[in-house]
């Protein structure tokens, strides 16, 4: 199992500063989701989690080794990322993107062994792609294709996987197909993961840690029944909703309230 | 079936060099040919004329050409999968133009000749690729995540300094006198007419360098081709990465533009004609296209076009420019078609 953190990051965009000494630590073997406005740093924190961004100060530590002081692809062997827009080259095979997911764990003269195809293997089975693996990536509608990116992430079978909003783009079924599918990686295998997420009703649901960001600053961090409240939304998102139980889940429901359609009369905007 | 159709490719190039070799303006029959190869190995008896021009002419011609394709083929498909942009190959973003005006510079300015002119062409090649990486790197390149922008800004970068380098090599031309300016001639065009032993040996041993180096980089490629940041995650360092792909590119570019000239569009047609053909990015098809690509229109370029032009043999360059413009064209189209 390995464990992820951050001590005091400090990162930069061009010398502007995103984050100011910020610590988290990822606890490991659970799902944590990144949530907060659009541009509040999440997916800066997850660029700087996973060695995308060089800190301008602070460590990023990975079972208590600097991330950036380590060889790329021992890191690579432990961290995986999934980004937000990864590229298909054109003309691939469902199989070949997937097998490129092992790169890491290959030697010097990279010889593909049977090691690689049993990963791959089991990475297309577990996402649902094995039928695929023979067709063009190109070819494949938008949640196909996120199944497959994800399965090359689990191809590189790693025990921390970092994903940078997996389900912009996909209709609801999609999104609710890749968090289920991510859920069941994190329970079978035990694998640690960190979301990017816009959704905070499917943040709730699928977090056993939420991370709220506010302005490059953690907000707030916890189980999601602790903190995701009509304070926090208030906070974060700059708006006024009601919290309650999700009825079919029973994590926190974020019900927006909005201008124009509440009926009951003590919610009518002041 | 991807092997087979590289093999096919392979077999092609192998056919053109004999066809080359043996069929045109002057023919030899291959027995002929074996016995002057082998003859002139041991030191045997000459076959009068036909030794001559097999060895001094035809062979090295050949030979200087296969390699030239090779190099420019490779060097456009590192360049147009490292960037992904199909437009990003050394000769459109204005490298091979670096080596000629560096080459025409010497030739005009300095008066030099022969190997220096080769050397001042491979350090204009590196200094014009040095130049670009600096402009198209600086800014906010890497705030871009996806990687095209990055690729578009270098080729803009290298399409303006080609402009700037053409002007120059203009005024060059029109102040030099006419011979010097024959001689300068062969580095606007790319030509085999001056393929040498000399020339042939020393592209050799630069590929047996750079082609070793191609496929020691070629697995971090495919890996940069997924995206920046889907390569870092995998742990490929892609900013190293991509400095020693453009080293090793802008290197293949600069000594097959040494050899030959600035044979146009071959580097830029080799790569999405063997994908084409193969149904995939592959750099052992771009670099067999490459060496077509060049025997074929060297041919053309040497036997036919003189039948057809009252005996004026040709620059290949002039062959594949008519030839790649309007490939050019065909891809802008196309591409636009299917990013809509």
């Amino acid at each position: 199992m390995a464990v992820l953190e951050a001590q005091d990051l400090t990162l930069k965009y061009h010398q502007r500063c995103v984050m100011d000494g910020l610590s988290v630590r990822i606890p490991e073997g659970r799902v944590t989701m990144i949530v907060g406005a659009n541009a509040c740093g999440k997916s800066t924190l997850l660029r700087g989690l996973s060695r995308l961004l060089k800190p301008a100060g602070g460590t990023v530590a990975l079972d208590g080794k600097d991330i950036h002081e380590r060889p790329a692809r021992e890191v690579a062997r432990t961290l995986g990322l999934l980004p937000q827009h990864p590229t298909a080259p054109d003309g691939i095979t469902v199989r070949d993107l997937v097998g490129r997911g092992r790169y890491p764990h290959q030697g010097f003269f990279r010889s593909w062994t049977g090691k690689d195809d049993a990963a791959v293997q089991r990475a297309l089975e577990a996402t649902g792609t094995l039928e695929l693996a023979g067709r063009d990536v190109d070819e494949l509608s938008g949640g196909q294709r996120q199944r497959v990116w994800i399965a090359m992430a689990l191809a590189q079978e790693t025990d921390v996987l970092l994903l940078d909003e997996p389900t912009t783009y996909l209709d609801l079924a999609h999104q609710v197909e890749v968090l289920d599918l991510v859920t069941d990686l994190n329970r079978t295998r035990g694998t640690t993961v960190a979301i990017v997420l816009h959704d905070l009703n499917l943040a709730a649901r699928y977090a056993d840690h939420v991370i709220a960001m506010k302005e490059g600053a953690v907000a707030a961090m916890g189980a999601p029944e602790d903190v995701v409240t009509e304070e926090l939304v208030r906070e974060v998102f700059q708006l006024e909703a009601r919290v309650i139980p999700d009825p079919v889940s029973g994590t926190p429901l974020i019900l927006p309230i909005g201008r124009h359609h509440a009926t009951a009369p003590e919610l009518e905007p002041a | 079936m991807r092997l087979d159709r590289t093999a096919v490719l392979a077999a092609a190039v192998v056919l053109l060099f004999f066809v080359s070799v043996l069929l045109g303006s002057y023919t030899v029959t291959i027995p002929d040919f074996f016995t002057i190869v082998a003859n002139h190995l041991t030191g045997g008896a000459k076959i009068p004329g036909a030794s001559f021009i097999v060895m001094e002419n035809k062979l090295p011609r050949a030979v200087v050409g296969t390699m030239t394709g090779i190099a420019f083929g490779l060097a456009g498909a590192l360049f147009q999968t490292m960037l992904r942009n199909p437009l990003a190959s050394p000769d459109v973003i204005g490298i091979s133009f670096g080596a000629s005006a560096a080459a025409v510079v010497a030739i005009v300015l300095f008066g030099a000749a022969g190997a220096v002119v080769s050397g001042a062409a491979l350090t204009g090649a590196l200094a014009v690729a040095g130049l670009i990486y600096a402009i198209s790197s600086g800014g906010k390149l890497r705030r871009t995540g996806r990687g095209n922008a990055a690729g578009n800004r270098l080729v803009l970068a290298g399409v303006g300094i080609a402009a700037a380098l053409q002007a120059v090599v203009s005024f060059l031309m029109t102040r030099a006198d006419i011979r010097t300016a024959a001689d300068a001639l062969v580095w606007l065009n790319g030509s085999l007419n001056s393929a040498s032993w000399d020339r042939a040996g020393v592209l050799f041993l630069a590929l047996t360098v750079l082609v070793p180096a191609v496929t020691f980089i070629a697995g971090p490629l495919r890996i940069l081709e997924l995206g920046d940041d889907a390569a870092a995650g995998l742990g490929i360092r892609v900013n190293t990465t991509r400095l020693i792909l453009v080293a090793i590119a802008v290197s293949l570019a600069a000594v097959a533009t040494a050899a030959a000239g600035p044979v146009s569009f071959v580097a830029f047609l080799s790569g999405p004609i063997a994908r084409r053909f193969t149904g995939k990015a592959s750099l052992p098809a771009s670099a067999f296209v490459g060496a077509l690509i060049v025997l074929a229109a060297d041919y053309f370029a040497a036997n036919l076009a003189p039948l057809l032009l009252g005996g004026t043999v040709l620059p290949v360059g002039v062959i594949t420019g008519v030839l790649g413009a309007p490939f050019l064209l065909w891809l802008l189209v196309t591409a636009n078609r299917k990013d809509a």
